[in-house]
């Protein structure tokens, strides 16, 4: 069973993730990758983080992607026909990548597999998992935390600025 | 946990190589953009995946603040896309080759 969904949103996964790069329509890579985002959290639900997997949603899927449309609709985009002319090199840098990984993980392959210790899920099962993430995140990782408060205040700031009149444009 | 963990290291390779791709051969920027994204969902996935072997929430905890880059990061290349937009009408990566100084 478990394998199973393994390979069901392992498939869709791959399958939107081309599209996204293959459709010549902005808009239909965009809802290409919203189905991609749904698969994802689905495979984080089958990996027992369910905290991660609504987060994906809401954030991913609800506000990211709603940006992309708002944009992809407000310019008024004409359909690209033509993919980059460095085309080959791409397709071929992104195989050569990918065999890098392969490789590395069929090498590691027997230290990655024996070296793992037994997973301990007594905490998470015994506490749920968003309770566990949120005492982590309250307490080991509370800096970090702090800091991506500061982050995203940041980019509000960049984005009101950068899209204010009269910044990019020539005096005239 | 019938799945081993190498086939989420390969699935999460193949999503990335498809976005380093995407990277490389789209001209639209917004599609850039979404290839980026992509390139994130898979290192989420490799991420997720071990912190559910070992056993180790950190894992977990670190997409959290991958996902609020990726938050910061829509936001800021958007309006970046959106001044562009408004500069010269396009938003084909070929047309911005000339760096102002």
């Amino acid at each position: 069973m478990g394998t199973f969904a393994f390979f069901y949103f392992a498939g869709i996964i791959v399958a939107t993730a081309g599209m996204v790069v293959a459709f010549k329509n902005p808009i239909y890579s965009a809802l290409a990758l919203l189905v991609m985002f749904f698969h994802v959290a689905g495979l984080f639900v089958t990996l027992h983080a369910e905290f991660l997997a609504i987060i994906q949603i809401l954030v991913y899927a609800g506000a990211i992607l709603v940006l992309y449309l708002f944009v992809v609709m407000l310019l008024n985009l004409k359909r690209e026909e033509h993919f980059h002319r460095q085309l080959l090199v791409g397709v071929f840098l992104g195989c050569v990548l990918f065999a890098e990984a392969v490789l590395l993980v069929l090498k590691g392959e027997t230290t990655l597999g024996n070296s793992l210790p037994a997973a301990d899920t007594s905490v998470e099962l015994t506490r749920g998992n968003t309770e566990s993430i949120g005492e982590l995140l309250f307490s080991t990782y509370l800096f970090p935390f702090e800091l991506a408060s500061l982050i995203l205040l940041v980019a509000m700031v960049g984005a009101v600025i950068l899209t204010k009149k009269g910044i990019l444009e020539v005096k005239n | 946990m019938d799945v081993p963990v190498s086939y989420y290291v390969v699935l999460s390779g193949i999503v990335f190589s498809i976005g380093l791709v995407g990277v490389l051969i789209r001209r639209n920027i917004i599609i850039i953009l979404l290839s980026v994204e992509l390139m994130l969902n898979a290192t989420n996935i490799n991420f997720v995946a071990f912190s559910s072997y070992l056993g180790n929430l950190s894992g977990q905890v670190f997409v959290f603040f991958a996902l609020t880059v990726a938050a910061a990061e829509v936001a800021v290349g958007l309006a970046i896309i959106i001044a562009l937009y408004r500069h010269s009408s396009s938003i084909n990566i070929d047309d911005f080759r000339l760096l102002k100084w």
